[in-house]
């Protein structure tokens, strides 16, 4: 489905993605982790053509986003369905227009159609009868499911997900993840989470790749992952704070900024 | 509230005692920290015996306060030298923390500041490179401009005539105020010397002239300037900061058609408007003073209207489109420019503004020269 190809990024300095080859399988659900940093937003909005890397590939259906055009990139953004991180919901539009707001851009439905739709995609996340509502007025789960009813409402055959529980409560974390399994199962739609949530990538996920300074430093299964003998692989799922991966400078320059004059 | 510490120093032959008591916190360092450290540095002794058998409480500012008088200027032996006697056994762990550090040069100072010619050359380079992200915007702006002309269908018309009314029919009232102010106010300190030559009724030509070529166009761009540019800014930099920019991308939509071209249509559309009531109120603002001159108004409408060409009246006005597009355009790309943070969008409002004055400044020159040499 979506094959990346020695992808470069750099921020000045610092490099973002080091020369990355991965890919995702369709109907698959691959979980990006990494620890903050580690370049897995990065990967994602190259993915989604958000930005352009300085080099490399990003095949989608066969076709290169990164050297396309803009009108082709815009008619595969039609098929991708993102989550965002704070969710995006337009602030001006309610509940109902939000969702609605692809469908009236991109579509000539009917509106008692879209009506239809817009209530189907809300059951699906259980949020029916929000629909008047503004997003100011739901919580941050709440929030992530109506951000969800927007990126599936085109019926997508990909949707990204960056960081999906980052800051919900276990329930809400479970039912994003149920969601997104069910989405996988039942739509099979192909699914990329971007996360450091281990336990619920553990859930979800067909495929792990672990993203370490820009570089992938294990891709495989659940168990494969779980078995790993790789110290950071261990490290980083194990959520040690001493290992390879370092956490800060030592204590010792830290007091010496502190006191010294 | 708690007394600030209290310190006795003593010098003898050699050995200063300070003797420190109270509650050594923040609150208590900061306040004897200044007369502790010059009470130890004048005393000079090699010396130094630090008592601390009355203090009650410390936290890591006081632990930080020992090491530092311990440290003072005693190049580099006093550590050896130095004694720190009675302190409490619950607060060594602090000051055994606060006397790793040992004595080094100090690494702070990370940004040393830059010379004035890496700085001038830093800000140049920066400017350019505003300069470049600014010209192709534009370049973007007006080929999307173009391109939408050839199928106005796709301009999202519901949200131009939107912007339009917020930018332009909500902006009627300060802009009739300051043009027939400046217009009244103008008219009244030119009065004033032309009275002396039994000349005022041409302050008539004056105004109109005045308004038309350059007030009214220029004083509308101001407004908008501060009313729009900002709000424009502030609305794309928040949607920038809450992503609603990157989920519109990702679904699909242009973010210059769906959120900067009806802006920039919008303003483009409403400052030449907006301009011929600034002109209209501003003469209208002379007239006053005229009339209290005891002036018919017909006189006053004659000299204006005869004085006034057509050409002053459509210079004026096409300035006005460019001003539009500068205006919306400079508010965009700023609320576009928006970093991440709280403060970001205070500061892409200020830049807006502060932008599109030096723009509409830079461009009426361009206008005046250019105007002059076409014979306008």
């Amino acid at each position: 489905m979506i094959r990346v190809e020695n992808l470069v990024k750099k921020y000045g300095n610092i490099v973002a993605l080091n020369n990355l080859n991965c890919r995702f399988e369709e109907e698959k659900i691959t979980v990006i982790l990494g620890g903050s940093g580690s370049g897995k937003s990065t990967l994602l909005r190259q993915m989604t053509g958000l930005e352009r890397p300085d080099r490399g590939s990003v095949y989608f259906d066969g076709m290169d986003l990164i050297s396309a055009n803009k009108k082709n990139l815009y008619q595969k953004r039609k098929k991708m369905g993102m989550l965002f991180q704070g969710s995006a919901l337009f602030n001006y539009l309610n509940i109902f227009e939000n969702i609605a707001f692809p469908l009236r851009e991109h579509t000539k439905i009917a509106e008692n159609v879209i009506k239809t739709i817009v209530t189907m995609k809300l059951e699906m996340v259980g949020l029916r009868g929000t629909e008047n509502l503004m997003p100011a007025q739901l919580s941050g789960g709440m929030t992530k499911r109506v951000g969800l009813a927007r990126a599936i409402v085109m019926d997508p055959k990909i949707i990204f997900y960056d960081e999906p529980t980052s800051g919900l409560d276990p329930i809400s974390t479970g039912v994003i993840d149920k969601l997104i399994k069910d989405l996988n199962t039942k739509l099979n739609i192909t699914s990329v989470v971007v996360s450091h949530d281990i336990e619920s990538c553990f859930r979800i996920a067909d495929k792990i790749i672990i993203l370490f300074y820009g570089d992938i430093i294990a891709e495989g299964t659940v168990d494969e992952i779980k078995n790993s003998e790789d110290l950071r692989v261990k490290q980083f799922i194990n959520g040690e704070p001493e290992g390879p991966i370092p956490f800060t400078r030592t204590d010792k320059d830290y007091l010496d900024e502190l006191l010294m004059e | 509230m708690s007394q600030p510490p209290q310190f006795t120093i003593t010098t003898a032959t050699n050995i200063t005692t300070l003797c420190l008591s109270g509650r050594l916190d923040t609150k208590g360092v900061a306040a004897v920290w200044q007369r502790v450290t010059i009470a130890v540095g004048r005393a000079k002794s090699p010396t130094l015996i630090i008592n601390l058998g009355e203090v009650d409480y410390m936290d890591m500012a006081g632990a930080a306060f020992i090491s530092h008088l311990k440290n003072l200027d005693h190049n580099g032996t006093a550590k050896e030298r130095s004694q720190v006697n009675g302190l409490k056994s619950a607060y060594t762990p602090l000051l055994v923390l606060a006397e790793k550090t040992d004595i080094k040069p100090a690494i702070t100072n990370h940004l040393s500041p830059h010379s004035f010619v890496e700085q001038t050359g830093k800000n140049v380079a920066d400017f350019l490179y505003d300069a470049k992200t600014f010209i192709s915007f534009i370049g973007e702006l007006i080929f999307a401009m173009v391109s939408s002309l050839k199928a106005p269908k796709n301009i999202r018309w519901g949200e131009t005539f939107l912007m339009a009314e917020r930018a332009g029919v909500d902006a009627l009232p300060i802009v009739g105020l300051i043009s027939f102010i400046v217009g009244l106010v103008m008219a009244f300190q030119a009065a004033i010397p032309m009275k002396m030559f039994g000349a005022e009724l041409y302050v008539a030509n004056l105004i109109g002239i005045a308004t038309v070529r350059e007030l009214g166009p220029l004083m509308t761009a101001i407004v908008l300037a501060g009313r729009s540019a900002s709000a424009f800014a502030a609305e794309i930099g928040t949607m920038k900061i809450n992503e609603e920019i990157d989920a519109l991308t990702v679904m699909g939509m242009d973010p210059v058609k769906f959120l900067i071209l009806p802006r920039v249509i919008a303003l483009t559309m409403v400052t030449p408007l907006l301009t011929i009531f600034a002109n209209l109120v501003g003469i209208l603002g002379g007239a006053v003073v005229i009339l209290s001159l005891g002036y018919p108004l017909v006189a006053y409408y004659n000299q204006v209207v005869n004085f006034v060409t057509w050409q002053d009246f459509t210079g004026g006005i096409i300035k006005c489109f460019v001003f539009g597009v500068l205006i919306a355009a400079t508010g965009c790309i700023r609320g576009y420019q928006t970093q991440m943070g709280s403060s970001a969008v205070g500061q892409s409002t200020t830049r807006a503004v502060v932008s599109s004055i030096v723009l509409i400044a830079v461009f009426d020159g361009i206008f005046s020269i250019m105007y002059y040499y076409m014979g306008v």
